[in-house]
């Protein structure tokens, strides 16, 4: 195979199977972006920091500027985009809304998935337990407090369910 | 970003990659985890004419407890091994596995990876080579065993031949009465640390150090082991004059670069320190004690 030729790549995302012919460099993020049209996931830093690209790849978070797509060739992910269910806001997302735990928006996606991605697996963090699970995650804007107290709102609405 | 143009190969099993490691020449490269190699090619600090996709292969990523080893299967991902009931009974492979990066890095990153890319800050090197080692490799000419110590040669290189990839970690366990821990300082979560210590220590009674290894993270050009700080503790009591000479003879081993972490002389600090507490919280281990510890960093 050379290096020009491109390949298919068939990926679940948000429940629907989709699929696109593409270079092997093509980023995971870029694929979503541009080839599936799902703009929700930001290109933020582009260098493994910021978070701003992350979605989760079979239900575990990764930061999508740091795979080429053909690694998830056959998984599963969730973007933003997934998280509503008929027209009605997830739970955490309802959060951040309520608790004004962003300002400009941009990091949001990667926040609310990381934050899916924590209370999947522990639905009553503490407060380090979710400063720990958003380290990955950098906001320029609020200073994190309204974030937290966004997780924390969202992990006492969940258990409520 | 885009790295430059690369063809892609699909593996199912660590023979088909040696043999495609050998067809496809000295610029093709394995792709584990990537969370090291797909930065530095985005970036054109690497370059690779061919990846070489791993992650595919079935049963790589497990993680075995047998005859008094752990047995890490090459794609472990550090969260997996953070998770691990096995990684209870060696509280230093937790406290390392659990604070490396952030949690989509961990999530993605593998044991492997980082000990093959043998980056002098990585943490699985200064962590492991406190305890008994080996990686087993897997080439051409067959599978052989190296002992850790031998396995990393210097910075970013290791024995690994062009077509030997890792195929599992084996890690002793240690013997009743030791305890240990890794300590990393960091300026944020996602960065390399800006020097660590890890310490695995066995007593002997209440306060007699029987055996000790210190090794020192991001201050050469690989993880090194503070020789000299052993001696201070080994066969000895351990008490605060003994602890505070071995931090100090730590300092004098370490030979850090000045650089946007810090300067050589911070960094010489920070490792003195790091050490002291290391050995303070191996000790409490080593005695029952459960006690909280890995990376540390500013919000954590």
């Amino acid at each position: 195979m050379s290096a020009a030729e491109k390949i298919t790549v068939r990926i679940r995302v948000n429940g629907e199977p989709r699929e696109a012919v593409v270079e092997p460099r093509t980023l995971l993020v870029d694929f979503l972006r541009e080839n599936l049209n799902l703009t929700g996931t930001h290109i933020g830093c582009d260098t493994t920091y910021c978070g701003a690209c992350t979605v989760l790849l079979n239900g575990r978070t990764v930061k999508s500027c740091t795979l080429f797509a053909p690694m998830a060739d056959g998984g599963e992910i969730t973007t933003v985009e997934g998280l509503t269910t008929n027209g009605e806001l997830h739970p955490v997302q309802n959060a951040f809304a309520e608790c004004h735990g962003l300002q400009c928006g941009y990091c949001t996606p990667g926040l609310l998935l990381s934050t899916v991605h924590l209370l999947k697996r522990n639905a009553q963090p503490t407060d380090k337990q979710i400063r720990k699970a958003i380290a990955g995650n950098t906001c320029r804007c609020t200073g994190y407090q309204n974030i937290l107290k966004a997780i924390r709102m969202a992990a006492s609405e969940m258990e409520k369910r | 970003m885009y790295a430059h143009p690369f063809s892609y190969h699909r593996v199912q099993s660590l023979g088909q990659a040696t043999k495609l490691l050998q067809q496809l020449g000295e610029e093709s490269r394995v792709l584990a985890g990537g969370q090291s190699l797909i930065p530095l090619m985005k970036m054109r600090l690497a370059r690779a004419t061919a990846l070489i996709d791993i992650n595919f292969i079935p049963g790589l990523a497990e993680i075995k407890n047998h005859n008094g080893e752990l047995r890490f299967g090459a794609l472990a991902r550090h969260t997996d091994i953070e998770m691990s009931e096995h990684v209870v009974a060696i509280p230093i492979l937790h406290d390392c596995a659990a604070g490396i990066a952030d949690v989509q890095i961990r999530n993605q990153g593998t044991i492997g990876g980082s000990l093959a890319e043998a980056d002098p800050s990585g943490d699985w090197g200064a962590t492991l080579l406190t305890l008994e080692t080996s990686v087993q490799c897997i080439g051409p000419q067959g599978e052989r065993s190296i002992k850790l110590e031998d396995f990393i040669k210097d910075a970013y290189t290791t024995v690994l031949g062009h077509d030997e990839l890792v195929r599992e970690v084996i890690v002793k366990k240690a013997p009743r009465n030791s305890g240990g821990a890794y300590l990393a300082f960091k300026r944020s979560a996602p960065v390399y640390a800006t020097a660590s210590a890890a310490v695995q220590l066995t007593l002997d009674g209440k306060d007699i150090c029987k055996e000790i290894r210190v090794v020192l993270g991001c201050v050469g050009l690989t993880a090194v082991r503070a020789r000299r700080a052993e001696d201070e503790l080994r066969g000895k009591k351990i008490d605060g004059k003994a602890i505070q000479r071995a931090a100090e003879a730590a300092r004098e081993t370490a030979e850090p670069q000045s650089d946007m972490r810090g300067s050589a002389d911070y960094k010489r600090a920070l490792v003195a320190a790091l050490v002291k507490r290391a050995i303070g919280i191996a000790v409490r281990r080593a005695r029952g004690e459960r006690v909280e510890a890995g990376h540390e960093y500013v919000g954590r």
